[in-house]
């Protein structure tokens, strides 16, 4: 048994913390909150720095692409609260790698350069977390698609050159089968965008298509087969969000701490009462366990069957949802007035913490899931 | 035992209705229930259509132009605005200061103040805490030192106040100041009011983490106040700010706000669908629900018996800390609900969605632009007015006698 990282990983979770650096939260906000909602120029530095190449395996071109990589990866981006599109790249790569064909890997050789910048386009405006709840229609007419419906909340899409977008070719609304997956150009006519900013930093998109036409190159995997390279790439996904969620509770926890260290209230710093100690400690033994949660998604990421996996990857992200808004809470309520402060950094981490709740699904979601796969 | 209300007080609920129904502006409840925005003339009309009916200042007595009500009146009237979506009275002149100066003001100041903040003329603002004095309110360091010159008898006003909602607005403040700086803490403060428009008077704003602005700091250099501006004896502060504390935790338990917004988040949960059914029937969801609905109607009760308690209209003491604990969690749960409602919805963020004349369309559900930020803004409700720490203290001392 051993709970240490490689040297590998250890040196990369160092390179990424000293690229991250103290920028401070003045700097990172002039981006997130913009309407470029990232910096394009920090996006290459990491890309530089082998941080995207890292979330993939090297028959892909990448670096290193295991459960804990990825772990490493965006536990490092929530220490900082990076808002650069890593989760695109990684869910859209992991989608083209499973699927393996030779067509696609032109693209997905940029995707792990971090030269191309893409996403998943696949919830939708009624879909609320369900993998399989997939109305875009695609028509097939003298060899070519046509795609028509709608995606929501797609993050990073107005900077995204191509969309892998989930599209029912056949079957009911929310059946597991007839779903295919295609890889579309962002700019392809009859895409059009909603672009707005997210409350945690960053941009999203409503995407509308309306009559996209696409050839039988654009298929991802097979046709009507594709719920199963969603389950991969949100299988990355999710683990990436723990991971992320992770490294936000710690920064928060740390600044906590600090500030009950340093702030002085009858006469006394407030780390003195008891009343603070004993939340304090609540919220390390729940980061504790929320760092489990994480260190099993990445080792089933790897191993397990694509069930069981699935099955930790929930009881993670459940974990993560309901330790996240703890952590929010307790670390706002114990600074007090100055934790309500856009000026602090606490609010900032605490925002993204809780956004994470509402990507891939939530708490109750993944409670759900778990009971299922039983 | 009986939990109902006298015909009397259901008469007088009547009336309320009906008033509210008849002369609040569709366009101001429209915006309450949308969580949009007020803007400082919404507030300001308001204040107006309720003092012409005489009903702006409740706590006060007949004599200086209160409606006289009971405490059960005084709640009715404020459960009935909550479920009407009437804005909140601007709470700083008319429920705080009005109070304060009826009971320790002169004459004088009675005369010259009290009209002045039912016709609205001055804006008030409340100058309590202080970077060094949150949870340690005694603790207050900004200095007023008596000074005598050709102008007459005055304090010169040297610090100062953070966390003051709409100082931006404000045309006047009151404040608590060290007059006595040898004294023991809670000896040597004195009540203090300042006109915003002195020269030294600074106001820097705060930025919410929901990006909003509501609360400011207010800095004090070499201020020049009257004497005539004390409120009671010179050191003696600490017993209007007492008083005043116990009127900001009057209906602390916010009851009435809490139930129009579990009828928000119900209208919510009917129409945002998991797997093809509403969340009202999503075990999980539905769960959520029914346990901060029952928590409501406890409170409801626990509420109405510390009201109970309360003989001749006075106000609630250590019961109030109970009140202000679990009616601020409950509060917040709901709006958690809410925004969890929302799905992947909570995340859009449109700084201008929330403010008068955006005419774009929602992104995603009706009510979702409002969700996430009242969700964060709402994390003030157990930190300010006391926070739930202090109160926590208070229930241990006064109550437990611990």
């Amino acid at each position: 048994m051993n709970f240490e990282h490689t040297e590998e990983r250890r040196m990369l979770a160092d390179t990424l913390d000293r690229f991250i650096g103290d920028r401070g939260i003045e700097a990172r906000n002039a981006v997130a909150h913009t309407s470029a909602g990232f910096s394009p120029e920090l996006w290459r530095g990491f890309a530089e720095l082998g941080a995207v190449g890292a979330l993939f395996n090297e028959d892909d071109g990448g670096l290193g692409g295991g459960g804990f990589d990825i772990a490493v990866v965006f536990e490092a981006l929530g220490r900082g609260l990076v808002v650069e599109p890593f989760l695109g790249n990684l869910m859209v790569g992991r989608g083209l790698s499973a699927a393996g064909q030779e067509r696609h890997k032109t693209v997905l050789q940029t995707i792990v350069e971090g030269s191309a910048i893409v996403a998943l386009a696949h919830e939708e405006p009624a879909s609320r977390y369900e993998l399989a709840a997939v109305t875009t229609k695609a028509e097939r007419a003298q060899g070519r698609w046509t795609l028509n419906g709608a995606k929501a909340v797609v993050r990073h899409a107005e900077a995204s050159s191509a969309l892998l977008v989930s599209v029912r070719t056949h079957g009911n609304d929310r059946d597991t089968h007839g779903i295919t997956l295609f890889l579309i150009d962002a700019d392809s006519p009859g895409v059009s965008m909603r672009g707005y900013n997210t409350i945690d930093g960053g941009r999203a998109a409503e995407i509308t298509l309306l009559d996209v036409t696409v050839d039988d190159a654009a298929i991802v995997g097979e046709v009507g087969q594709g719920h199963s390279l969603l389950q991969t790439s949100c299988a990355a996904g999710l683990l990436a969000l723990c991971a992320e969620a992770l490294g936000i509770m710690d920064a928060m926890k740390s600044a906590t701490l600090d500030y009950l260290r340093a702030r002085r209230q009858f006469n006394v710093p407030i780390g003195s009462f008891q009343a603070l100690q004993h939340r304090m400690a609540t919220l390390l033994l729940e980061i504790e366990q929320a760092r489990s949660s994480v260190i099993n998604a990445a080792a089933a990421f790897d191993t397990a069957t694509e069930r069981a996996r699935d099955k930790v990857l929930s009881a993670a992200k459940f974990s993560i949802g309901r330790i996240g808004t703890l952590v929010t809470e307790e670390c706002i309520q114990m600074h007090g007035g100055i934790g309500m402060t856009w000026e602090l950094a606490l609010g900032h981490y605490a925002k993204r913490l809780i956004m994470i709740d509402h990507q891939l699904g939530d708490e109750d979601h993944h409670l759900e899931q778990y009971i299922a796969a039983r | 035992m009986d939990l109902s209300f006298t015909p009397e007080e259901e008469a007088f609920r009547a009336e309320v209705k009906n008033y509210l129904a008849a002369n609040l502006p569709e366009r101001l409840s429209h915006k309450v229930r949308q969580g949009l925005r007020l803007t400082k003339a919404d507030m300001e009309e308001w204040h107006a259509i309720l003092h012409s009916n005489g009903w702006l200042a409740s706590h006060w007595p007949r004599e200086h132009g209160g409606p006289g009500w009971s405490a059960v009146q005084k709640f009715i009237f404020e459960n009935e605005c909550a479920l009407a979506y009437a804005p909140r009275i601007v709470p700083f002149g008319v429920n705080m200061l009005g109070p304060v100066l009826i009971k320790y003001g002169n004459d004088a100041q009675k005369q010259h103040w009290l009209p002045r903040i039912l016709s609205g003329s001055d804006w008030w603002c409340q100058g309590y805490s202080e970077p060094g004095a949150g949870s340690d309110l005694a603790a207050v360091a900004t200095s007023a030192v008596r000074a005598t010159d050709a102008a007459g008898e005055h304090y010169i006003v040297n610090g100062q106040k953070i966390w003051i909602t709409y100082a931006h607005f404000a045309t006047m403040i009151f404040c608590l100041v060290r007059t006595d700086k040898s004294a023991k803490k809670q000896q040597g403060i004195s009540f203090l009011m300042i006109d915003m428009n002195t020269q030294g008077v600074e106001v820097r704003p705060i930025r919410t983490l929901d990006g909003e602005h509501e609360i400011n700091e207010v800095f004090f250099t070499d201020v020049r106040v009257p004497v005539e501006n004390l409120v009671g004896e010179e050191n003696q502060g600490w017993t209007c700010a007492k008083y005043l504390l116990t009127y900001e935790r009057t209906n602390i338990a916010g009851v009435g706000l809490s139930v129009a917004a579990m009828e928000r988040l119900r209208h919510v949960a009917e129409s945002q669908y998991k797997r093809g059914r509403p969340l009202t029937e999503d075990p999980a969801f539905a769960a959520r629900l029914a346990r901060v609905e029952i928590d409501l109607e406890n409170m409801k009760t626990t509420n109405l018996r510390v009201l109970a308690a309360v003989a001749g209209g006075g106000v609630p003491g250590a019961e109030s800390s109970m009140l202000k604990i679990r009616g601020t969690e409950i509060r917040q749960e709901i709006y958690s609900l809410i925004r969890r409602a929302m799905g992947p919805y909570a995340q859009p963020f449109i700084a201008g969605a929330l403010e008068e004349g955006y005419s774009e369309p929602s992104i995603g559900p009706d009510d979702a632009m409002s969700a996430s930020p009242a969700y964060f803004n709402n994390r003030k409700l157990s930190i300010y007015g006391g926070s739930n720490e202090i109160q926590k203290n208070i229930i241990s001392k006064m109550i437990l006698g611990l």
